[in-house]
Order: C-alpha cells, then structure tokens, then sequence
C-alpha cells in the first residue's frame, strides 16, 4: 500500500468543498455530482441542462490540467471490466434512488447539516465498507 | 455568467479529485478496508472538504440569494425513508466494488482510459433504469 496522502487528501478536499461553495454561493446550486448528471438527461429544460453539461466538462477539465502538468492521473483500477459495468450500474442506480452521493449527501448534505444527508452518508460508507470485507477477506 | 461560474466550480472540483486522490480505487477500496491494511488518505479528504464546506455554506445561505441566480435551489425532501436508505445501500455497494463514484468517475475520464468510459456508461444507464422504475 502507498503511504496515505494526508496533505494532498486534506488539501485536495478543501478544493473539493470550496467549488461546492462556489456553485452554491453563484449559483445557488448543490454540487451533487450524481444529481448533476442526471440532470443532464432529465432536467425539462436547456439551461438546466446546459449549466450541469458545462460543470461535468470544469470537472473533466480540471482533471485534464492536473494530468497535463503532472504526467498521469493518479487512478489504479482494482476492478476488471465486468465487475467496472456491474459496479457502474449499482452506483448510477442507487445515486439516483438514493438521491445523492458522496458530494451530495458527504460534502454538501453534511455542510447543510441534513439527518437524511447524515444517515445516507452512514449508510453507503457502512454498505462500502462491508462490501470490501466481503470481497477482500471473505472470498 | 452563470455558465463560467459552473465551468470554474467544476474544474476546482475536478482539481480537487485528482490531488486529493478521491480518484483513485486504491484509496478509496484502502479507506474502506477497514480489516486490511487501513488507507486513512479518504478520512482527510473528507475532514478537508467539510472544513471548507461547513462553514462556507453557513456564510453563503446567509445571503437572500445567490450572486448570479434568483433563488437557491437546495434539496426539499425532508423524510428518511426506504428510497434514501435503500440508495444509499446500492451505492455503497458499487462504491466498494468499484471504487468510484460519480465525481471521480467523470473526472476520470480524462484519463482516455476505456475502463472508465465503461464505468460511467454503466453509471448512466443504472441512472436512466432508477429514473424509469421510479416513475419520473
């Protein structure tokens, strides 16, 4: 295992929090990723759509800078294709079900101080973290 | 204006991913193994985010509205029912299993890896089934 990244996790995440306040403070919108997505494919109309379409290209782009200026993005994947497609649609399902993620309901749900947010967020870590043992010590 | 403003949240976000390695399945299936060998690197992007997050949406909702639009938009549901419970379960699942979620996903893609654009065509599709089932 890597040694944990404390600066660039605690630093990374104040980044994370200040664009959710950002979108907040001149939108006045959520930076709920998995509601923005959706929001692209369902919202009734084009700025709805237009504004969420442009903040999943900040967010591509943002990613794309840091690779640009570092070499590579920092991902190893840990699943094969079929597990990715399972593990896709059980994340794209129960985001939508559950109305939020880990921005949603553990970055902006919190801040907000929601019961739901906080029951959500125990929840899917708990879901998270049982799935892990699961598949890592238990098969 | 309004579309800047999303374009700069979105990259700071993106940002925000990569360095904290939110991206990453290694850190995030590390920070949920709890059982192996711990991967705390998930608890700090959290406590970093909220740090920023918590007090700043304090400030802000102070405002009668935001810079750039009329009105907040924020969640109206109040109720902790079986839909929010039963999400966040699934989710937590493919979390585990994959070690992505949403953000990171789409941020990833980035990366040009096919894997990904997989993953988030899954996502998708997972999304449209939720959004269908659930009469919307």
């Amino acid at each position: 295992m890597a040694e944990p990244n404390i600066i660039g996790g605690f630093g990374g995440g104040a980044l994370i929090g200040l664009a959710a306040v950002l979108l907040l403070a001149a939108n006045g919108r959520i930076a709920g990723i998995s509601g923005i997505l959706n929001g692209v494919m369902t919202s009734p109309s084009n700025a709805e759509r237009l504004w969420r379409l442009v903040f999943i290209v900040g967010l591509i782009a943002g990613a794309s800078l840091y690779r640009l200026l570092s070499g590579a993005l920092p991902i190893q994947l840990l699943s094969g294709p079929l597990m990715l497609a399972a593990a896709g649609v059980l994340v794209g399902f129960g985001t939508k079900l559950g109305s939020g993620c880990t921005s949603g309901h553990g970055v902006c749900g919190l801040a907000r101080l929601s019961p739901r947010s906080v029951l959500a967020t125990i929840v899917f870590m708990g879901f998270g973290i049982a799935t892990v043992y699961i598949v890592r010590h238990l098969s | 204006m309004i579309l800047i403003a999303s374009f700069i949240a979105g990259s700071v976000f993106g940002l925000g991913l990569t360095i904290s390695e939110m991206i990453n399945p290694v850190r995030v299936i590390g920070f949920l193994d709890v059982a192996g060998q711990w991967d705390p690197t998930l608890a700090f992007v959290m406590a970093g985010a909220l740090a920023v997050s918590l007090p700043g949406f304090r400030l802000v909702l102070r405002r009668p509205r935001p810079v750039m639009a009329q009105e907040f938009h924020l969640p109206t549901k109040s109720k902790i029912d079986s839909r929010l419970l039963t999400g966040a379960a699934i989710f937590g699942v493919g979390w585990g299993l994959g070690g992505f979620c949403p953000g990171p996903a789409l941020a990833g893609l980035a990366a040009g890896d096919p894997a990904i654009y997989l993953f988030v065509m899954a996502m998708v599709a997972g999304q449209w089934t939720a959004t269908r089932t659930l009469g919307e």
